[in-house]
């Protein structure tokens, strides 16, 4: 048991009491992951890491290039297992039920994805959005343009392609195309949505329209971002957790750990010092 | 000599040599375009394209079976060759193990390494002995053994350009393996594979060699699937070594006419893949 460890084990009043978090104690937590070791092949990527995620919260995870944490990410929707030698140890549960016992394709419906690099579908921005829906079976005359467009509303770009939703998603900025991934993610209404260093393609102005609409998101969702840049993290988040060669260094309230972080190491990072 | 005097020297020389052998590469093309057209041309009439060949002896008659024939035979070779290369590449693109994938796509080579008159031998023996008869189904199914290999290829090299992120995507969505591959990953590639198919098509529709155990020939129409047929290559070759000045003209035209639809099947194929929206690389 290492001193990450302990902190990691959040006490309900000291962690989750800010920010207004209400009753987002551990027990009530959106995502429970214990004990969580990662392996490609005989290498050790995440080292016994334990961290609660709370519900209609940003969490941040933040850390070095290589520390982890977007290893840690895919695990959290299954999405390591694209990887043949990727093996985990240890739980990771979605409303206190194993996130492995379940099917991965009903997985994945709750716990959607942004990816580092847009990646809309070759096919137009309606379909991009449809497609979600058409795999999970949801269909109806009336529904269907319902959900495309209060998504697109969601994420902001209705405006923008509302007179072209049947051309190419291709033909969108790099920004309007993330934007479309958070709307085709949305589409299948997840209960979580995991991001990948969404913003890291994006110039700053893309960047905001981004972190705005994640605000807005939370209210009803959880949302666990990746990212590389500090200074998002501390804008966007509830709580950051700081990896740093595989292992969860500390977890906090966004505040709490950029103001007074409790390990060195954090410290040393956040304050430039390395990373 | 001095040293710069030599490299200025072999530099010459170098760009001279690889220089001429660019353009013997071209010429010899251009070459056979102009003498084809030159002799081909010439002995090209209407006729040609709508009756049979006329009998010894006989001026005239055209090789309007030969041209439905070898039409027959390329059909039966796609639809043999199309599904088994597509749904093998899909495999070795998607679904395939490193090691596995691996011996496969050897093995494939070596498929596609086998001289094309022993595919024909081996076709003669399956197919023909046993029906007791010369066919366009046999001459279709030796196509279409060939086409497979190419068709494998081309098919998982155009499936493996789609990046990575698209499939995970669709995962992400709670989309299953096969809809990923089915309504993703396929339809983002799909140009690609059907100008791999259609080169394919192009470079069996010249083999000669296996249909002379398969199809053989026929200097009338062949009714059905099941009888010999006359077919464009063997034509030329049965044309081209018989006695008669007539005989030689008509083989030339047909010459000319399957290089001009070999031709233009690659022209199309390369307008499709020139139209396919490119992919931003993630």
């Amino acid at each position: 048991m290492t001193s990450a460890d302990a902190m990691n084990r959040p006490s309900p009043d000291s962690r989750f009491g800010e920010n207004g978090a209400g009753g987002a104690n551990p027990s009530t937590a959106k995502l429970s992951v214990s004990h969580l070791n990662f392996y490609y092949g005989s290498v050790q990527a995440l080292h016994d890491i334990s961290l609660e995620i709370p519900p209609n919260r940003i969490t941040a995870l933040i850390g070095p290039s290589g520390c982890g944490k977007s290893t840690f990410l895919r695990t959290l929707n299954r999405m390591h297992e694209t990887v043949p030698i990727a093996r985990t140890e240890g739980t990771v549960s979605l409303d206190g039920r194993d996130i492995f016992a379940e099917d991965v394709t009903v997985l994945r419906r709750k716990i959607g994805m942004v990816f580092q690099r847009p990646n809309p579908f070759v096919m137009s921005i309606y379909q991009n959005l449809t497609y979600g829906l058409n795999v999970n079976g949801i269909r109806g005359k009336r529904r269907v343009p319902e959900i495309v467009e209060s998504c697109l509303q969601r994420a902001a770009l209705w405006d923008e392609v509302k007179d072209r939703l049947h051309k190419s998603a291709h033909d969108l900025s790099g920004g309007q195309q993330q934007r479309l991934c958070i709307a085709r993610a949305l589409a299948v209404d997840p209960d979580v949505i995991l991001l990948d260093e969404p913003c890291s393609a994006l110039d700053p102005v893309a960047t905001a329209k981004i972190e705005e609409l994640l605000l807005d998101i939370k209210r009803e969702r959880t949302i666990v971002i990746v990212t590389h840049n500090m200074y998002q993290a501390a804008r966007v988040s509830d709580f950051t957790g700081f990896f740093l060669m595989g292992k969860l260094i500390e977890h906090n309230p966004t505040e709490l750990l950029f103001k007074t972080p409790t390990d060195a190491q954090t410290e040393a990072y956040i304050t430039g010092r390395y990373g | 000599m001095n040293h710069t005097a030599r490299k200025k020297i072999s530099n010459v020389v170098m760009f001279a040599l690889t220089g001429i052998c660019t353009l013997v590469t071209v010429g010899i093309l251009f070459f056979i375009l102009g003498y084809l057209v030159w002799n081909g041309a010439r002995a090209l009439s209407w006729s040609f394209f709508t009756q049979l060949p006329a009998p010894v002896g006989e001026v005239g008659g055209g090789m309007a079976n030969a041209i439905l024939g070898s039409a027959k035979v390329l059909l039966v070779a796609t639809l043999i060759g199309v599904p088994i290369g597509f749904l093998g590449g899909v495999y070795l693109s998607e679904y395939g193990g490193v090691g596995f994938s691996f011996i496969v796509r050897y093995m494939t080579d070596l498929l596609n390494g086998v001289p094309s008159i022993v595919i024909g031998i081996v076709v003669y023996g399956f197919i023909v002995l046993r029906q007791h008869h010369f066919s366009t189904i046999a001459g279709g199914v030796a196509l279409g053994i060939m086409m497979i290999p190419i068709a494998v290829r081309s098919t998982e090299e155009f499936l493996h350009a789609i990046p990575q992120s698209l499939r995970e995507a669709g995962m992400a969505l709670g989309a299953a393996k096969w809809q990923v591959v089915a309504t993703i990953v396929v339809p983002a590639a799909i140009r690609g594979i059907m100008t791999g198919m259609l080169l394919d098509l192009a470079r069996v529709a010249g083999e000669t060699a296996p249909l002379l155990f398969t199809a053989l020939n026929n200097q009338f129409w062949s009714p059905g699937w099941t009888h010999p047929t006359a077919t464009l290559p063997v034509m030329i070759f049965a044309y081209a070594i018989s006695p008669y000045e007539d005989w030689h003209r008509q083989a030339w035209a047909a010459g000319f006419v399957l290089l001009t639809l070999v031709l233009s099947v690659n022209l199309v194929a390369r307008l499709v893949l020139a139209k396919s929206q490119p992919i931003h690389r993630g």
